[in-house]
């Protein structure tokens, strides 16, 4: 109980169920199973660009990976252009879009070594040379995906979604590279002093080098899944995982100045997002009245998770 | 100003006659804690109200019992001298006096009862001021600015400039020839210079007075010249009637500039006397210091500098002449003169240089400033000793846990960390616990040249002495050492030393011809 009071997610979840709880209120307890499977379905799109940018925000004050939607967009539009529909050509999709995130990952990092730009602004302008090319490339036609890669996005088990429970093993491991591993150890070593981390023997630039591409190229994996799932790349696909990446790192409670982070509160505040938006839907609220409400318990949370942990 | 012809006992641990006669050796050491009470009426002629006194006071952190029981005054016109062990309570206790955090028992200003109710903000208007051992400027602002911090009536126009006048008296004040100028960013200014402006801006005035003014290892990063500035000003400061505790691990430096010495050991005091009565080492015997006294000279003949190639020569950016530091494998080497004077870039350099070459040599650093260069505050204390060692601590792809463990166990017994549990966060340790968790990590890596950049900050007199035994016996397994050294005493353990001045190696002196003498002369001035 105490380990479990300690835990820096345990808000987002209780917020989260709190939230499920307040929707089934309204409902007479109707439709509880169905709103969690769509929570779960959306959630995944979320956590994959989610464990992405928690990954560059340990890295420190000033790390954010603000080209996530573009790349998401661009790594879409090619991988439905190059599999056209056959499902023959799945995997050389999965593994162009993923390579797309690389490259999109080797230029941030190049703006941000080679030119010395923070991270902030080589990756804001990056973003727009990225989107800028996604839409040169997929200008007219929607292409579908393979109808494979279309069943595999939106299958069910038991309303259970099979992605879903794809992307929690992933979540799983990166736990463990986060935790267990000398580059998840180092990558928390230089978000909490970057200087002793370059002093105690981290190689500062190596590791950074390869969170951008990380993130990058999960951004990719979710631009090509998001693609099978809501049936072929758009130019708009990207916008809302900018914003709610950053949400998910800090309601998941994960330190914004970085050097402190975990995997389950991603989950937990993507989860929680959805929801909101859910119950402010059932409760028939504006879209005015939406944001505002979404605003203030994200507020609200991120207050109840921190003043928890100035108490520990 | 009874000490001020023993000013000179500093450092070379003799001292004058008058200082051991009177008292008997060995006897009544050990006090028990009401020996505060008493001393009030041993006093030093200044039997007015204390400024502030303590009765008992207890702190607790968690389980973690860091006061137990402390009776303490502090009078006007009297330097009192504080030492202990790291993890003695010292800074406990003047974090208490400063009114950071409150504890149990009674606490009274000018005998006024004020338990419960001492805060930084009643401290500061009664004309109490703490200086840190983890300094507390803020980085980002100016020296001025810095000053405008602690004095809210600096306002409206020209603020910064009758910030940076106030600041800038007190600089000359204290430490004349100083270099430090008001407009200076404090982050880019060495430590030495940080500490200095920490100091002054702690001694400066507008409208509420400067009364008692606690220093917290003031000493440990700055050079002797200006050490000795500083203890020269703490004497001027307590003749015009101000307070003064002053908390030390150089003994010399208590002996000298304090009036009265408490002595704590686990949150108790131990002993309480005038500083006249206690020498060297009745002070280290009443520290409980298993430690002997410290050798003096050189220990052991000078050995021959082996004519293979060094392990590594390295020339400061800086240096016009072919003068270069040279290192072998099994030396220590010094790097010695005034603070700030190049030697920390110039070891920066080198790790550099070796982290670059890729495979074959390996270097580990000491940081000396833990804050900047060493201490990841929000990891516990094994995974600060391990994080250099973790290549080494695998298996297969993930990190042993068993090993890491281990590893920090071992080095927590063998260089007395105090702490119950290697788990605890870092930040739990006081001050010199956690150079001494840095040493671990440097020491337990397998780097084969260890470099030190001041890295005895803080740290006690009986954990130096076994630092220094392992500095030397991993010498002897091939290790190289290269050592920056504010401490006269530490360049005895040197087997060769370079003095820096302006960035630039000025001298080279081998053991044998290393005096006291020839490294201030090639600090100041170029050696002929």
């Amino acid at each position: 109980m105490r380990w479990l009071l300690s835990r820096p997610w345990l808000w987002a979840y209780v917020a989260a169920i709190a939230v499920w709880g307040a929707t089934l209120a309204f409902t007479g307890g109707r439709g509880g199973a169905e709103v969690m499977t769509a929570a779960f379905t959306f959630a995944t799109f979320y956590v994959i660009v989610g464990l992405g940018q928690m990954f560059v925000v340990t890295l420190g004050p000033g790390n954010v990976d603000l080209s996530i939607p573009a790349t998401i967009t661009l790594a879409g539009a090619i991988a439905t252009k190059v599999m056209d529909t056959q499902n023959s050509m799945i995997l050389a999709g999965l593994l162009v879009a993923i390579a797309c995130g690389v490259a999109v990952g080797c230029f941030n990092y190049a703006l941000i070594i080679l030119l010395r730009i923070p991270p902030i602004i080589a990756t804001l302008s990056s973003s727009f040379l990225v989107q800028s090319t996604a839409i040169a490339y997929g200008r007219g036609i929607r292409i579908k995906p393979p109808s494979l890669l279309a069943d595999f996005t939106t299958a069910q088990i038991h309303g259970v979604p099979v992605l879903a429970v794809s992307i929690i093993v992933l979540s799983a491991l990166m736990a463990v590279v986060l935790n267990r591993t000398v580059y998840g150890r180092f990558v928390t070593a230089i978000g909490q002093n970057l200087r002793a981390a370059r002093l105690a023997g981290v190689p500062v630039g190596g590791i950074r080098f390869a969170t951008y591409v990380m993130c990058a190229a999960f951004a990719g994996l979710c631009g090509y899944l998001l693609s099978g799932f809501s049936g072929g790349a758009s130019l708009s696909m990207g916008e809302e995982y900018l914003l709610t990446s950053i949400a998910l790192v800090v309601i998941g409670g994960s330190s914004v100045a970085g050097g402190f982070s975990n995997v389950p509160g991603l989950w937990g505040a993507a989860l929680f997002l959805f929801l909101v938006v859910t119950m402010l839907n059932t409760y028939g609220a504006g879209a005015g009245l939406r944001y505002m409400a979404t605003g203030l318990i994200i507020i609200a949370v991120i207050v109840a998770a921190s003043g928890k942990r100035a108490v520990r | 100003m009874a000490n001020e012809g023993s000013r000179d006992a500093k450092d070379d641990g003799s001292l004058p006659l008058s200082r051991v006669a009177g008292e008997g050796r060995g006897e009544g050491l050990l006090r028990d804690t009401g020996g505060a009470k008493r001393s009030g009426e041993a006093g030093l002629g200044m039997a007015d109200t204390p400024i502030i006194r303590l009765d008992g006071v207890q702190k607790s952190f968690g389980a973690v019992r860091a006061l137990r029981g402390v009776d303490l005054e502090c009078r006007a016109g009297e330097c009192l001298g504080l030492v202990g062990h790291n993890g003695a309570g010292k800074s406990t206790l003047m974090n208490l006096l400063a009114g950071v955090f409150g504890a149990e028992g009674r606490i009274a200003i000018d005998g006024v009862d004020v338990s419960g109710r001492h805060g930084v903000a009643e401290a500061q208007a009664r004309g109490i001021r703490c200086v840190f051992q983890e300094l507390s400027i803020c980085p980002n602002l100016s020296v001025a600015e810095n000053a405008r911090v602690f004095h809210a009536g600096l306002s409206g126009f020209g603020w910064r400039r009758r910030a940076g006048k106030l600041i800038r008296d007190k600089l000359d004040e204290i430490f004349p020839g100083h270099g430090i100028s008001a407009a200076d960013i404090v982050g880019d200014l060495p430590i030495a210079r940080r500490q200095m402006v920490e100091i002054a801006r702690a001694f400066t005035v507008t409208s509420a007075p400067v009364r008692l003014v606690i220093l917290d290892e003031p000493t440990s990063s700055l050079d002797a010249h200006v050490a000795e500035q500083l203890l020269a000003f703490v004497r001027r400061f307590v003749a015009g009637g101000g307070s003064v505790v002053l908390i030390s691990h150089l003994l010399g430096e208590i002996l000298s500039a304090a009036d009265r010495v408490v002595v704590m050991k686990d949150g108790q005091v131990v002993a309480e006397r005038p500083a006249a009565e206690f020498t060297r080492s009745t002070l280290v015997a009443a520290m409980g210091s298993v430690a002997a006294e410290e050798k003096e000279g050189p220990a052991e003949p000078a050995r021959a500098r082996s004519d293979a190639a060094p392990r590594l020569r390295a020339r400061p950016p800086r240096q016009e002449d072919g003068r270069e530091l040279v290192a072998h494998r099994g030396e220590v080497i010094g790097l010695a003169g005034l603070a700030g004077q190049g030697q920390t870039a110039m070891l920066v350099l080198i790790y550099g240089r070796l982290r670059g070459a890729g495979k074959g040599e390996n270097g580990a650093f000491v940081a000396g400033d833990r804050q900047q260069d060493g201490v990841f505050p929000l990891w516990s204390i094994a995974d600060n000793i391990t994080i250099t060692s973790l290549k080494r601590l695998r298996r297969g792809l993930m990190i042993d846990r068993a090993g890491t463990r281990a590893m920090a166990e071992g080095w927590r017994e063998r260089i007395g960390i105090r702490t119950p549990d290697v788990n605890n966060p870092i930040l739990s340790l006081s001050g010199g616990n956690q150079q001494k968790a840095l040493f671990a990590r440097a020491l337990g890596s397998d780097a084969g040249v260890v470099l030190m950049d001041d890295p005895m900050r803080g740290v006690d007199i009986g954990t130096k002495q076994e630092v220094y035994g392992m500095i030397r016996a991993e010498a002897e397994k091939g290790r190289t050492f290269l050592w920056y050294t504010t401490e006269m005493d530490e360049l005895r353990h040197c087997d060769h030393t370079y003095v820096f001045r302006d960035g630039r190696i000025v001298a080279d002196l081998a053991r044998s011809e290393l005096t006291e003498e020839k490294v201030l002369q090639s600090s100041f001035a170029d050696a002929s």
